[in-house]
């Protein structure tokens, strides 16, 4: 071997054992500070990591886009919605009195809710954007209590790392880390553009979560879980949608 | 038989700056364009079916089945919220097609990095992609045109040099196209956009950057299909050898193109 292909040889190797002992750094860096999101596996896994990871270091905090009132859109799309039910419609028929969101899990006193004690939490009002990840969009007024004033209504415990919410549909759940649950734009929505929120809409009760595309602000919700991991929960995956080949985090 | 050639060079190997023996391609030229052909061929695909969910375009901050479209490409959908005029919906492929959207473009942005990183800073822009002094005038381009359509044979520079057209061409598809088409794909990011609300508010609303975003892509494969048929016409076996090996194997196109 020649003294130049050794030095060649020497410096490879160690630039190989820097590179690997770099990337092992790096992940676990990256899952202390809560940058792998639960469908970090797999084929899409690099892409869905690399999305969240850029995502949460550029901003985990920032606000989502606000609008002004002559903005709103004046023929908002509701989306399909899959046949609510005898129950629902009951419900409905009552004004939803009898609704009730239970929020559990790493709380110290899990609580249930009704509509109107969740109306009478401070309520806040934000005009921004729903963006379907089919392309299109429109833009409301949205009215509600933020998630982080009831989260810590129940006394949410410090190891929590994910919020999980259910809908009514009670194939559809999602769930979303502390950056964008304890976010102030985060909010347990109950009205729209003035009036009570309509049903296709996600009435009475849908969690908006602005920063993300429209799957992620689940209709219907009724259960709050929060959890250390969701590595238990369900899927394992940190949402239904996985399974249906979509994304966990849809902040792209 | 004699080829029509296209890529008849005005600036001579010497004037390019670099050493006779030395590869017409650099590697990382050849690494980065393959990864690059590779990537933007997914975004392409995964991006036609991520078109086929709503294939109706807007102008301004928001669109959707309740308002007026720019235009509407005239296509079956996968949603059967969306009026197309056809009398059936498609299957929904949108979930590996978002994955492999974002990961391939995630492929073309760091590759993009470095291969960028690697010319500003080796001069590989300076020396090998911007006209040449003399070039920079209408007349070189005009006299590129013209040995092509006269069908005029190659100079015997043509295999070691891009002449002016085809350096203006490649310039604005790596400093003009590309940043654009990845531009407008983040001001469709609603986390993005919450950190950077400029990058949507300049372009005129999350629905402009939705149809520039198309607009720039057909640019993209506008100048991939002239790629290829310049290539087609130079040899594309020859051509596509000198981008994977990097040698570009000046004698046998003499001999073949006599």
């Amino acid at each position: 071997m020649s003294s130049t292909s050794r030095r060649r040889f020497l410096t490879g190797g160690i630039a190989a054992v820097a590179g690997v002992a770099g990337f092992a750094t790096a992940g676990r860096m990256a899952r202390r500070y809560g940058l792998i999101p639960p469908d970090s596996g797999g084929v899409w896994g690099p892409g869905e990591t690399l999305t969240f990871a850029a995502q949460r270091i550029l901003g985990a905090h920032a606000p989502a886009h606000q609008f002004p009132r002559s903005m709103i859109s004046k023929a908002p799309f509701a989306n399909e919605v899959a046949p609510l039910g005898d129950v629902f419609q009951r419900s409905q028929a009552a004004n939803f009195k009898d609704w009730k969101l239970t929020v559990d899990g790493t709380v110290a006193h899990p609580t249930t809710f009704s509509l109107a004690e969740l109306k009478s939490m401070p309520i806040q009002s934000q005009i921004t954007e729903v963006a379907c990840e089919e392309g299109w969009s429109y833009i409301a007024e949205w009215i509600g209590t933020p998630l982080h004033g009831v989260l810590s209504e129940v006394g949410m415990l410090p190891q929590t790392r994910y919020i999980v919410y259910r809908s009514f549909q009670s194939f559809l759940w999602e769930s979303i880390d502390l950056a964008d649950a304890l976010h102030p734009q985060t909010i347990l929505t109950v009205g729209m553009n003035d009036g009570d929120l309509p049903v296709p809409f996600g009435g009475p009760l849908r969690l908006r979560v602005p920063r993300q595309l429209g799957y992620k602000s689940l209709k219907y919700v009724t259960h709050i879980t929060a959890l250390d991991s969701v590595k238990h929960y369900g899927n394992g995956l940190g949402s239904v949608d996985p399974e249906y080949g979509y994304a966990w985090y849809a902040g792209i | 038989m004699r080829r029509p050639l296209c890529y008849a060079s005005a600036v001579s190997a010497a004037d390019s700056g670099l050493k006779p023996d030395s590869p017409r391609h650099a590697a990382i030229v050849r690494v980065t364009h393959w990864l690059t052909v590779l990537a933007f061929l997914a975004l392409l695909v995964s991006g036609g079916e991520i078109i086929i969910s709503h294939p109706r375009f807007y102008l301004g901050e928001v669109g959707n089945v309740n308002t007026k479209p720019l235009f509407t490409l005239p296509i079956p959908s996968s949603r059967d919220t969306v009026p197309t005029g056809y009398g059936y919906v498609m299957p929904d492929q949108n979930g590996w097609s978002r994955a492999l959207h974002f990961e391939a473009a995630w492929v073309v942005v760091l590759t993009g990095l470095v291969y960028v990183l690697w010319g500003l800073f080796r001069g590989h822009f300076r020396r090998e992609m911007l006209p040449g002094r003399e070039d920079r005038g209408g007349t070189s381009p005009r006299m590129s045109f013209a040995r092509f359509f006269r069908r005029a044979p190659p100079g015997a520079d043509d295999a070691h040099s891009y002449n002016a057209v085809q350096r203006t061409a490649y310039l604005i598809v790596i400093f003009v196209l590309f940043p654009l088409v990845i531009w407008t794909g983040l001001a469709m990011s609603p986390a993005f956009t919450a950190s950077f609300p400029e990058t949507v508010i300049l372009l005129g609303g999350r629905q402009t950057a939705r149809t520039l975003h198309l607009f720039v892509t057909v640019a993209l494969v506008v100048f991939l299909v002239i790629h290829l048929a310049m290539i087609t016409l130079a040899g594309f076996w020859r051509r596509t050898r000198t981008m994977i090996t990097g040698r570009a194997a000046a004698q046998t196109a003499h001999k073949e193109d006599a």
